[in-house]
């Protein structure tokens, strides 16, 4: 942790997180065969969060969900004016879209511009029957009509701060801290 | 590798490092990816105009840009040589000023004055890509020809590639040369010695008159083409002789390894450096190399917009 990083959310809080996403999911999936459920992870904090989600998921229900990780760099609205160039991570979609019920999966749920990249790129790769959006963290400040349907945590974050989650290979040891800009 | 792109032209291999070099082929492999997509396309130059300046004539480098920038949604404007304002007297730098006046992001251009992109690359601030000057660079030939090798044959270090024809007039040789250098690829290059100038030695890299010694233990060969107007200039005595000492055929293929990928940056000129039984051959890479260079040219339009003051 460096010096402007403010620990606010342990691992405890993070595993208890993911079992409220995991609940929303079982409740609303109850009714439907989980073949035709599938993940869909944000690159790259989305991906962690979809792998732990995918590990719950299986230890809840004995099923093990298709898994995609979805890179939505080249959908950006802002290409050029970020301060650093983003990295694009591999998009991995090895199953058929078409038809599928999509859990799509991301960190931090803020401005909701990423979402809208992630739906116009998820549609470029086939046509889902439905998408629903799981995040971790809920910070508020909407800039596009866009909400999720499955929330670990609802977080304020003072204006010029953010939020950043340390997800670590142990998951005892991940983490949320509040950072400044 | 997380390595952030933070250059505005790509102007020479020359100038890149290893890291932006590896930025550059990982990109591409995303694009590659969707390249084999149903949707081909991806809005990230949407609102963005290229310029295709080929000051020389080009088709298979302009088609292949063309199309990479449709694929990224950008709009396209082609000037050629031929009508341009340049025939009317304007100065290179009069007529990118107009081309920036439009607005334009991006110009990528071909001229056949080696350094004519750095000179344009300081005076604008549009985003500039070396589709080749003169014999000095075509770096995203190189890129392509690198992506394809490590794509086939992984990590470049210790690789051994020769490249065989004329070196002495070729951008593709001298980048490949860079590229391959930095990546660590033991490098050797091979012809006539009046097109194989032993100055190269001092770079590093290996400079035979034979053939036999290129193709022995070459993991890959790259072989140019051979311009008639050569012969015409007295660099060899005639086409047919080239073909017999220095063309890769049903006599000389014995000396490569089974494993070898052949690769040329067409056009081809067959039964010259290349006989076609190989060039259709199993161990051919070379329509690769042009189904990678849309790839290669989607990854630096794509970054090179990224980085872009507008």
């Amino acid at each position: 942790m460096e010096a402007h990083e403010k620990l606010i959310y342990d691992n405890t809080a993070i595993a208890l997180a993911i079992d409220t996403v995991l609940d929303a999911i079982m409740t609303e999936f109850r009714n439907t065969p989980l073949d035709d459920v599938a993940l869909v992870g944000i690159q790259s904090k989305g991906v962690v969060m979809a792998l732990r989600l995918r590990e719950a998921i299986k230890k809840a229900s004995g099923k093990e969900l298709d898994f995609a990780t979805l890179d939505i760099n080249m959908y950006r609205d802002d290409i050029g004016k970020r301060k650093k160039l983003p990295v694009i991570h591999e998009t991995n979609i090895p199953f058929d879209l078409d038809n599928k019920k999509v859990i799509l999966v991301d960190d931090v749920l803020h401005t909701g511009r990423t979402i809208r990249a992630a739906l116009d790129a998820i549609t470029d790769y086939g046509r889902p029957a439905l998408i629903r959006l799981a995040v971790m963290i809920d910070r508020g400040k909407r800039e596009f009509p866009i909400r999720a349907d499955y929330i670990g945590l609802n977080i304020e974050i003072p204006e010029g701060r953010n939020v950043k989650i340390y997800f670590d290979d142990k998951p005892s040891n991940d983490a949320i801290y509040e950072i400044s800009k | 590798m997380d390595f952030n792109w933070t250059k505005k032209d790509l102007l020479s291999i020359y100038d890149l490092t290893a890291e932006e070099i590896v930025c550059i082929l990982d990109t591409a492999e995303e694009f590659k990816k969707v390249c084999q997509r149903n949707v081909k396309k991806v809005p990230a130059l949407r609102g963005k105009t290229v310029v295709n300046f080929f000051v020389e004539p080009s088709t298979r480098t302009r088609v292949s840009f063309e199309l990479a920038e449709q694929r990224l949604s950008a709009d396209i404007i082609n000037i050629q040589a031929n009508g341009s304002s340049l025939q009317k007297g304007e100065t290179l730098l009069d007529t990118v000023k107009n081309i920036e006046a439009l607005q334009a992001d991006i110009i990528v251009m071909r001229h056949s004055a080696p350094g004519s992109h750095n000179l344009i690359a300081n005076e604008t601030s549009c985003g500039v890509i070396n589709a080749g000057d003169g014999a000095h660079s075509h770096p995203t030939q190189a890129l392509l020809d690198i992506f394809t090798i490590r794509e086939k044959k992984g990590d470049l270090k210790g690789l051994k590639v020769s490249i065989i024809g004329d070196i002495r007039h070729s951008r593709v040789a001298r980048s490949n040369i860079w590229g391959l250098l930095k990546l660590g690829a033991d490098v050797t290059i091979a012809g006539p010695s009046t097109l194989v100038p032993r100055e190269f030695e001092s770079i590093g890299i290996k400079v035979c008159h034979n053939l036999k010694d290129a193709l022995e233990n070459a993991d890959v060969v790259n072989l140019l083409r051979i311009q008639h107007e050569r012969q015409n200039a007295g660099y060899f005595p005639s086409t047919d002789e080239y073909a017999k000492i220095f063309g890769l055929n049903h006599n000389s293929v014995k000396y490569l390894k089974p494993d070898a990928l052949v690769m040329h940056p067409g056009p081809i000129n067959r039964n010259v450096e290349l006989s076609s039984d190989i060039a259709d051959g199993a161990q051919s890479v070379i329509l690769e190399q042009v189904t990678n260079g849309l790839a290669v040219r989607m990854a630096v339009l794509f970054l090179i917009a990224g980085c872009l003051n507008k």
